[in-house]
């Protein structure tokens, strides 16, 4: 890639950050340049990103109508799934998964939900509802 | 603030491991450039890692594994670092803050997702991200993170839970810092020795590393069903891990075909500077590939994993003759 290449179309993804790029310049030397990002960058981050908040979407709803405890609501909008609270939390998977269940959830105890709450970077109370 | 925090330079790079260690070793006075060590450390890799899985997605790692590139380092440059993993985060928090007060400057290996300095859509489970830490103000960590431009702060609690965060690569509190570090020259054999060491890594006998692991994930992305948003997602993660912060598929070839021109004059074989040119070509191929699959998931082109998996594998054709001559360049 020639530095005159280097993107600077402003991935939105980066927050206003600027990345680190090798490049070309006009002597042939590979140098760093800055990008504020790429195109193409952005759309694949931006998609993973959607895809993600999607489940998110999909879990508050479930647990509006009363099919999903929050605690499902919370691993997605933390970006995490049922194998990666497993391991966070510590309970087997197969617990998790119990525990998504909102008459499950329910009958928790607080020892039990702090140590979601410390998976997920909540508190209790919070970890009980949804945003609002 | 203790002393080194005043005398620390911080330098923006493409990667976190190969920006960590060059600005650690720079600050002890080996003079290496980011793109040095990691062609020094022989970095650039190809591995599909299937049964690895990052929200869901296989693992496609572009460089070594972490801590690959420290340790690549340890050989030619006859350096010694210290390791240190803990069982609790208040044992790590307190090792932590005892090196600093001894004036270390410590590297870290760190969540993405738990940094709060971190854009919030940058913001993954991935557990190999690589730091510095120079020096600590109040609660607050003073912190080089070589893919961010200016040199970043971070509270102690947030910056405890990005050590201790769970899961895939998990950190374990792991920070390093060197003990030892006689030798600031680096010789022609050292350069020499590296690209041959990159070169096997390239070619190697296992099918799930290097250019068979190239081809392996294009008869992977061949097998995907066309219209489904899944396919989308898979095609969408190769390029995330080409191409976001902290991996870079392309961008490793861009770091390597940098070293390669600097190889030329400290291994003392000029013919390395046109492999460096050679090399910018394939990874600008890596760029197209890139942009075909993004316009694929931003719906300009219909999904079309055969027409991905076809451009991987010619990926691997040009990188299976690159490293091929490169080997035979420097025998």
């Amino acid at each position: 890639m020639d530095l005159d290449a280097v993107p600077q179309e402003g991935n939105a993804t980066l927050g206003g950050h600027r990345k680190a790029v090798y490049a070309r310049d006009a002597n042939g030397r590979m140098v760093i340049a800055p990008s504020k990002g790429w195109e193409a960058e952005e759309i694949v981050t931006s998609n993973a990103v959607d895809t993600l908040h999607a489940l998110a979407e999909e879990a508050r709803q479930r647990v509006q109508a009363g099919t999903a405890s929050t605690l499902e609501y919370w691993m997605c909008a933390r970006r995490m799934d049922v194998p990666l609270l497993s391991q966070t939390s510590g309970f087997w998977q197969w617990r998790v998964k119990r525990h998504l269940r909102p008459e499950v959830f329910a009958t928790l105890t607080d020892k039990h939900l702090q140590r979601y709450a410390d998976a997920l970077g909540l508190s209790i109370p919070e970890l009980r509802k949804l945003p609002s | 603030m203790n002393t080194h925090a005043a005398t620390f330079q911080h330098a923006h790079a493409a990667h976190c491991e190969s920006g960590v260690i060059s600005n650690l070793l720079r600050h002890h006075g080996v003079p290496v450039s980011e793109s040095l060590a990691f062609g020094l450390s022989a970095g650039l890799a190809f591995a599909y890692l299937p049964f690895i899985k990052i929200n869901g997605l296989p693992l496609i790692a572009y460089r070594t594994l972490p801590r690959g590139i420290i340790k690549g380092l340890l050989a030619p440059l006859a350096t010694r670092f210290r390791f240190e993993t803990f069982r609790s985060p208040q044992a790590g928090q307190t090792r932590l803050d005892t090196l600093l007060a001894e004036g270390h400057i410590v590297g870290l290996q760190t969540s993405v997702y738990w940094l709060p300095y971190m854009p919030p859509d940058m913001r993954f489970h991935f557990n190999a991200h690589n730091l510095l830490v120079y020096g600590k103000e109040g609660d607050e960590y003073l912190i080089s993170d070589p893919v961010f431009e200016h040199p970043q702060r971070c509270a102690s609690a947030d910056l405890l839970r990005a050590r201790f965060a769970k899961g895939a690569l998990a950190p374990k509190g792991l920070l390093y810092f060197p003990t030892t570090v006689p030798q600031k020259k680096i010789t022609p054999e050292a350069v020499r020795a590296a690209i041959r060491k990159n070169c096997r890594a390239m070619l190697p006998p296992v099918p799930i590393a290097g250019v068979r692991g190239m081809r392996w994930l294009a008869k992977h992305v061949d097998k995907l069903p066309a219209g489904e948003k899944r396919s989308a997602d898979f095609i969408g993660q190769i390029v995330r891990m080409q191409e976001e912060i902290g991996t870079g598929g392309a961008g490793f070839r861009f770091i390597y075909a940098a070293f390669l021109q600097e190889a030329a004059q400290l291994a003392e074989r000029p013919v390395l500077a046109q492999f460096s040119e050679r090399l910018t070509a394939i990874g600008d191929g890596w760029r197209v590939m890139a942009l075909k699959a993004a316009r694929m998931i931003k719906g300009r082109e219909p999904v079309n994993p055969a027409a991905i998996a076809a451009l991987i594998r010619q990926q691997a054709d040009q990188e299976e003759a690159f490293f091929k001559d490169l080997q035979a360049a420097v025998k």
